[in-house]
C-alpha cells in the first residue's frame, strides 16, 4: 500500500505536503541520520512498518527475535557509534520487552531512541488490547519519556529526544506513540533541535574549580586518577593522555573506561573494583590525590564506602551534578564534560613524573602477577582457563579487536585479560550486570563497525538468555565471532556459593543443550574446543573467518576470578585466593 | 541526623512530572510528609512543595536527582528557619457542641480559628497554622467529638533573596552562549 501523500498550495506559493503520523517519523529519523533500525512489528507500530516499506533503501531494519535483543543490539550500536541507537516495538509485551535494556542504559549513559506503538489514543486507559502504561513503567530508567497522542507532536518529539537522548549525560529516551496518531495525516516540517528548556546539557565548568584542581594536582605525591566511560562519552582520549603524560599521573580504569586509554601505556596501572587489578586498589588506599573522571564511584569500585580513600583529597569531573558528593564526598568539583574540563586543566598542570610513587604499582602488580595472573594464563594442570582464552585472543588481535561480553566471570577475565590497545573497543554491561546482554549486543557492534573484527565473548548461562538472536545472525549473516565459555555453571554465582555460602550450590550447576547443535539449527557454524594446544589455532581461524562462528571453549567448572574485593569490604584489603 | 526539611522544585508544566518525582523519593524509601502544588509567581512554571524527615545528604541527593530531570527549573532544599510556610487544617465538629457551653467557642477564640459554616447538625471550623498548632487544636476538639478532620500540605516561601526569575535568566543566559556550541556527541 502506497503511503498517502498530498500536497495542497496555501498562501499562494508555499506547498503544503501532507503525510502520515508514521511517514513523518520515518523522515524525522532520516533528518538525524539514522541509518539502522532494530525492530520487532506488532499490531499497534504496523502503520510504522507500513510507511517503512517505501524507506527500505534508506533505512535498513534488523528484525530481531525478541525486543530486548532490539535494545541490546541498538546499545551495541550506539556504543560504538556514539550516537542514539534506535528500535522500534508494538505496544504492551513488546513495549515491556524492552524494560532490561533501558535500565541497562540508564545506568551505563547509553543514548537510545526507543519508539514504542501505542493504542490508539481513544482507547488509552480502557485496558485496550496490548494496552500497557509504558511511559509509567519506563518512568525511572529513562532520561525522558514522552507519550505522542496525535500525529502533528511527531517531528518535534523525534528531535527532543534525539538531543535529550545523546546530549549531557546520555540516557535512554522512549517515545510511546499512539496507532491514531501513525495513520493521521499531518504538515510536516522538521528542525533539529539545539536546546530545551529548563535542560542544562553541558555545565561550564567554574574557573575557579579549575585553578583549584591544578593546584592539588602540582602539589599532591600520590596522584591516582580513575578513568570512567565519561572520557569516551565526551571524546576526550586524546586530551586525557595528554593531561595524564604531562603530569605523570598513574590511570586506573573502572570496567567501563577500559579501552579509551592504552593496555601497555607505562602509566596504566590496571582496572578498578571488585575483581579489577591488585595495585590501583591497594593504592587507593595509599595515594594522596584523586582524581576521578567522568565516573560515579559505584559501589563495585569503592566497596565500603567508610573506609574508601580516606586520606585522599578528591577531585571529581563529573558533567552529571546529581554524582557529585553522591558516594564520595569531594573537595573540588568539577561540573562540566571531561573533554571541556580537560582542556582548560592541561595548560595549568606542572610536568611532573611521580616515578617513585608508579614504582611501587609496579611491585604490587608483581605480586599480583605471581599470585594470580600466571596461574590464570599459564596454568600447570590441562585444564583450560578462561585467562588464557583471552590472554591469547588479546595476542592474536594485537588487542585491536572489538570486545562484547555478557556479566560473569568470563566478563571479569576479559576486563582483565583483554590488552585493549585501541580506542572504543570495550561494549559490556556495567551498571546493570544484564546477563544476555552480549549476543545481540554484539550485532549491534557488528553493524556499526563492519571494518573491525567483533568477539563476543558469553557464558553457557547469558548464552541461553537471548540465544534466539543466532537466528537473526544468520539472517543477516553478521560478522559475529562468538566464543562461549562453557563450564556449566553459572560461574560467579557459584564462586560466591564457594566461599560465602559454605559451597552450597544451590542452582547454579547448568544441564545445558548441546549448542553447536542449536548453533546448526540457526545456520551459523561452530566447533568445540578442548585442547589448549589448538586454542592458538582455533581463534586466528576465527580472526579470518567472514561469518559468524560459535566458538565453543570446555573450560574449568569450578574456577575463580580472583583477586577479589568483597562486596562491602575495603578495596585495599583485596583477596588474592 | 534526621531533621524536617522542605523541598521546593520550579517545573514547566508538563504531563507526568509528578511521577518523575515521586519515584526518586520511593526508590531511596523516603515517605513523603507533604506535598502541595500550584502556580508560581510565574506564568507557566509551577511550584512543589514537598516535605521530607531524612538527612541533609539524603536530601541533597535528592534534590539533585530531581533537578536534573528534564522539565525541572530548579530545586531547592531547606529548613525550617530558612522558609516562611503555613498549613491549613479544617475540622468538623457536631453542631450541639457549640450548644453545650462555651469550651468550644472559647478555643476557636484561643486559636484565631474560624467557622465557615454551621449547619444544624455540624459545623466546620478552619484553623491556618504551622502542624503543631492545628495538631494542639485537633486534640482539645477531640472530646467534643470531630466528625472529620483534615490538613492540607504545607505552602512555602522562601526566605533566600535570589528569586526564580533570577535563575531564569541564568538559563536563558546559558541557551544565548551555546547557541552556537555543538551540544550533542558525535
Amino acid at each position: 500500500m502506497e503511503t498517502k501523500t498530498k500536497t495542497t498550495r496555501a498562501n499562494g506559493n508555499e506547498v503544503v505536503t501532507k503525510i502520515t503520523g508514521a511517514e513523518a517519523l520515518l523522515r524525522s529519523l532520516l533528518a538525524e541520520d539514522v541509518e539502522t533500525v532494530f525492530g520487532y512489528i506488532g499490531g499497534a507500530i504496523m502503520p510504522v512498518y507500513d510507511a517503512m516499506y517505501n524507506y527500505q533503501d534508506r533505512i535498513k531494519h534488523v528484525m530481531v527475535r525478541h525486543e530486548q535483543g532490539a535494545i541490546h543490539a541498538a546499545q551495541g550500536y550506539a556504543r560504538i557509534k556514539r550516537k542514539p541507537g534506535v528500535c522500534f516495538t508494538t505496544s504492551g509485551p513488546g513495549a515491556t520487552n524492552l524494560v532490561t535494556g533501558l535500565a541497562d542504559a540508564m545506568l551505563d549513559s547509553t543514548p537510545l531512541v526507543c519508539i514504542t506503538g501505542q493504542v490508539a489514543a481513544g482507547l488509552l486507559g480502557t485496558d485496550a488490547f496490548q494496552e500497557t502504561d509504558v511511559v509509567s513503567v519506563s518512568m525511572p530508567i529513562t532520561k525522558w519519556n514522552y507519550q505522542v497522542t496525535s500525529a502533528d507532536e511527531i517531528p518535534e518529539a523525534i528531535a527532543k529526544a534525539f538531543f535529550i537522548a545523546n546530549s549531557g549525560r546520555p540516557g535512554p529516551v522512549l517515545l510511546d506513540i499512539a496507532k491514531n496518531a501513525q495513520m493521521e495525516e499531518m504538515e510536516y516540517a522538521y528542525e533539529q533541535l539545539t536546546a530545551v528548556s529548563s535542560y542544562v546539557p553541558r555545565p561550564k565548568p567554574a574557573i575557579n574549580s579549575i585553578e583549584a584542581a591544578a593546584e592539588l594536582i602540582n602539589t599532591c605525591e600520590r596522584p591516582l586518577v580513575l578513568l570512567g566511560q565519561g572520557v569516551a562519552i565526551s571524546g576526550a582520549e586524546d586530551e586525557f593522555r595528554t593531561f595524564v603524560e604531562k603530569a605523570g599521573l598513574p590511570v586506573a580504569s573502572t570496567l567501563l573506561g577500559l579501552s579509551s586509554f592504552p593496555g601497555n601505556h607505562s602509566l596504566y596501572t590496571g582496572m578498578l573494583g571488585m575483581h579489577g587489578n591488585y595495585a590501583p586498589n591497594v593504592n587507593t588506599n595509599q595515594c594522596d590525590l584523586l582524581i576521578a573522571i567522568g565516573m560515579r564511584f559505584d559501589d563495585r569500585v569503592t566497596g565500603n564506602l567508610a573506609t574508601y580513600a580516606k586520606q585522599a583529597k578528591v577531585i571529581h569531573i563529573e558533567i552529571d551534578p546529581s554524582e557529585i558528593d553522591k558516594n564520595v564526598k569531594t573537595d573540588v568539583a568539577i561540573n562540566a564534560d571531561a573533554r571541556q574540563a580537560l582542556e582548560l586543566l592541561i595548560p595549568m598542570v606542572k610536568p611532573n613524573s611521580h616515578a617513585e610513587w608508579l614504582a611501587t604499582f609496579g611491585e604490587l602488580h608483581k605480586t599480583e602477577f605471581e599470585k594470580v595472573i600466571s596461574r590464570d594464563i599459564h596454568p600447570k594442570d590441562d585444564k583450560m582457563r578462561m585467562g588464557e582464552v583471552v590472554n591469547t585472543l588479546s595476542e592474536i588481535t594485537n588487542g585491536e579487536a572489538i570486545i562484547v561480553s555478557d556479566v560473569g566471570q568470563h566478563q571479569m577475565a576479559t576486563a582483565r585479560y583483554y590488552n585493549y590497545r585501541k580506542q572504543n573497543s570495550w561494549i559490556t554491561s556495567g551498571g546493570l550486570g544484564t546477563m544476555g546482554f552480549g549476543i545481540p549486543a554484539g550485532m549491534g557492534v557488528a553493524l556499526a563497525e563492519p571494518e573491525r573484527p567483533v568477539f563476543v565473548i558469553v557464558g553457557d548461562g547469558g548464552f541461553q538468555m537471548t540465544l534466539q538472536e543466532l537466528g537473526t545472525i544468520a539472517q543477516y549473516q553478521l560478522p559475529v565471532k562468538i566464543i562461549l565459555m562453557n563450564n556449566n555453571f553459572l560461574g560467579m554465582v557459584r564462586q560466591w556459593q564457594e566461599l560465602f555460602f559454605e559451597s552450597r550450590y544451590a542452582n547454579t550447576e547448568l544441564v545445558n543443550p548441546d549448542f553447536l547443535k542449536i548453533a546448526e539449527g540457526f545456520g551459523v557454524p561452530g566447533k568445540q574446543l578442548f585442547d589448549r594446544n589448538r586454542l592458538k589455532e582455533e581463534l586466528q581461524a576465527l580472526m579470518v573467518l567472514e561469518g559468524p562462528f560459535v566458538l565453543e571453549v570446555k573450560v574449568e567448572k569450578e574456577g575463580n576470578i580472583f583477586p577479589m574485593i568483597p562486596a562491602g569490604g575495603t578495596v585495599s584489603e583485596m583477596r588474592l585466593d | 541526623m534526621n531533621k524536617e526539611y522542605t523541598i521546593t522544585i520550579f517545573t514547566e508544566n508538563k504531563i507526568g512530572l509528578l511521577h518523575r518525582i515521586t519515584v526518586i523519593f520511593t526508590r531511596r524509601h523516603l515517605s513523603i510528609a507533604s506535598l502541595n502544588t500550584s502556580e508560581s509567581e510565574v506564568r507557566g512554571i509551577y511550584r512543589f512543595t514537598i516535605v521530607v524527615n531524612t538527612t541533609e545528604a539524603m536530601v541533597q541527593t535528592v534534590t539533585r536527582q530531581i533537578e536534573k530531570q528534564i522539565g525541572i527549573l530548579k530545586a531547592f532544599y531547606h529548613t525550617e528557619d530558612e522558609i516562611v510556610y503555613q498549613e491549613i487544617a479544617l475540622y468538623k465538629v457536631p453542631t450541639k457542641a457549640f450548644a453545650d457551653g462555651d469550651d468550644v467557642e472559647s478555643l476557636i477564640r484561643k486559636y484565631n480559628a474560624r467557622i465557615l459554616t454551621i449547619e444544624p447538625e455540624y459545623t466546620v471550623v478552619e484553623k491556618t497554622g504551622h502542624k503543631e498548632d492545628t495538631q494542639q487544636l485537633f486534640r482539645e476538639l477531640e472530646p467534643f467529638g470531630i466528625l472529620q478532620f483534615t490538613r492540607s500540605g504545607r505552602v512555602a516561601l522562601t526566605k533566600q533573596i535570589r528569586e526564580i526569575t533570577s535563575y531564569l535568566k541564568d538559563l536563558e543566559q546559558y541557551y544565548k552562549e551555546s547557541e552556537d556550541e555543538v551540544l550533542t556527541y558525535n
